[in-house]
């Protein structure tokens, strides 16, 4: 069953603020997560496997690469979830 | 030979969250030791212990906090208030240093990360564990924090780590790899396996039911070290340069000393050869004679053999010399820091020097008669004129540090 995409943005906001202090309403669709909320390679690790938890998705290492941008993780949970 | 400097201090210890609250809990006589209630020391043979007087957590940045063991969160408070102390140097990144030891390291984080291996999977494992639990964790952050790229070290030598690495600091200065070097120790790992680990060899008060009476050293009744967490830090600077920038300085460095027992991996020498040689080192390496030294800040855990080592080994190196020292305990009042414990313990000494008064040695009742030497148990004042005192510092291995420090 596909998840809503505004729960799965509101979610994920949860998770990058309590992982990276960053704001939650900076995270938005349009936003890289390296070039714009200046996440890093640990902590994006640690906010997939918070995704992982909270909406019970699989997201495979090799899908990692794929989620540039705050839109693409939603997309790909909410498709996947 | 370049002149060494201090000048800047930060501790954050089980007497309090900086030094000028640690420092007066030291001159009041207070321990930092209290019973552990918590629930999980319920079944430890071992349930007193000295914590850090604020919790980290209370004093960092949420974010930056969780990405730290407590050791490093414990070395970041004490780094901080070391450099602001300083005056927030204006120095060349390539000229500055980093040398923060541990004992022990990120035992907290690997603890917990093994419970969520084993409960969780390899996939829940977090990316932080390692950087939080290696022992030069706190190291790096804090050379992070401060642009330090002159080089960034974690000596590992069990309880004279601090001091270890606040010689290495020194001898940093004078190969001439930097100007500044911001270094000492630190150690958090008040949790059951450190407990009953050290319980195990014997090593621990099981003064359970008089927590702020369990850390005696000399006394007759001692009958081992109490743990204690936190941190200490100091800002040592070539002369040239802090005197260039008009910094305050608190004393100098005159010498360290280090030396290895190679005789057992936790019991002294029993004729303390390696200590003698650590203090003889030191003092040789300072260019003093044994009468200038008025102080010493002993390593003097508590433990029914290392106090009475360590007082003979003193006995030997200065002789009559001896009897114009007064020398303090200051594990009686915070317990034994492990990797922070010879840092903070050179704090304590700067600070003498620098106020002129010996902080005291408290619950000593009756002083073990192994010990021939004068154990200040109150505040005692030190003369006027120029003074030296001596800090010392053993760890499990063999290890031996001991640091001359003289007035300004």
């Amino acid at each position: 069953m596909a998840a809503n995409a505004a729960e799965v943005q509101e979610g994920l906001a949860e998770i990058v603020n309590e992982i990276a202090g960053v704001s939650a309403e900076d995270v938005t669709p349009e936003k890289s997560f390296t070039d714009d909320l200046d996440i890093d390679s640990l902590s994006m690790v640690e906010i997939v496997q918070a995704c992982e938890d909270k909406f019970g998705v699989s997201i495979p290492d090799d899908q990692v690469k794929n989620l540039k941008t705050v839109g693409d993780a939603i997309t790909y949970i909410s498709t996947n979830a | 030979m370049t002149s060494i400097v201090v000048t800047g201090l930060g501790a954050t210890t089980p007497l309090g969250g900086d030094v000028a609250t640690t420092w007066a809990a030291l001159l009041d006589g207070r321990s930092g030791v209290r019973a552990l209630t918590e629930e999980w020391a319920a079944e430890l043979p071992v349930r007193i212990a000295a914590p850090a007087a604020v919790d980290p957590l209370d004093v960092l940045d949420r974010v930056e906090a969780r990405r730290m063991d407590r050791f490093g969160q414990m070395a970041m408070v004490a780094a901080r208030e070391a450099w602001a102390h300083a005056g927030s140097p204006e120095v060349d990144g390539d000229r500055l240093g980093v040398a923060v030891a541990s004992g022990i390291g990120g035992l907290t984080t690997t603890l917990a990360t093994y419970d969520t291996l084993n409960e969780k999977g390899p996939r829940r494992v977090s990316p932080f564990a390692i950087p939080m639990l290696m022992p030069n964790s706190a190291a790096g952050y804090v050379g992070i924090e401060l642009g330090a790229r002159a080089g960034v070290h974690t000596p590992v030598s069990a309880c004279a780590s601090g001091s270890e690495a606040i010689a290495y600091g020194v001898d940093m200065i004078r190969n001439g790899r930097a100007d500044i070097v911001v270094a000492g120790g630190t150690e958090a790992c008040i949790v059951p396996l450190p407990l009953a680990a050290f319980s195990s060899m014997k090593a621990m008060s099981l003064r359970n039911d008089e927590p702020e009476r369990a850390s005696r050293p000399y006394d007759v009744e001692r009958d081992g070290f109490v743990l204690g967490e936190g941190a200490g830090i100091v800002v040592l600077e070539s002369a040239e340069h802090a005197a260039a920038r008009g910094a305050t300085v608190y004393a100098r460095v005159g010498g360290a000393g280090y030396s290895a027992d190679a005789h057992h991996i936790t019991q002294p020498d029993p004729v303390g050869r390696g200590a003698i040689s650590a203090m003889r080192h030191a003092l040789s390496a300072a260019g003093l004679d044994l009468a200038d030294v008025v102080h010493i800040n002993a390593h003097a855990t508590s433990t029914p053999q290392g106090d009475v080592a360590e007082a003979q080994a003193i006995r030997v190196v200065f002789g009559a010399a001896a009897d114009g020292i007064c020398v303090s305990g200051t594990k009686s009042m915070t317990g034994h820091l492990l990797g922070a414990a010879g840092a903070v313990e050179t704090i304590a000494t700067i600070l003498a020097l620098y106020e002129r008064l010996a902080p005291p040695t408290i619950n000593l009742d009756t002083l073990d008669e192994g010990v021939d030497l004068d154990i200040v148990t109150e505040p005692r004042k030190l003369p006027a004129g120029d003074l030296a005192a001596l800090n010392n510092s053993f760890g499990f291995g063999g290890h031996n540090v001991a640091l001359v420090l003289t007035t300004a």
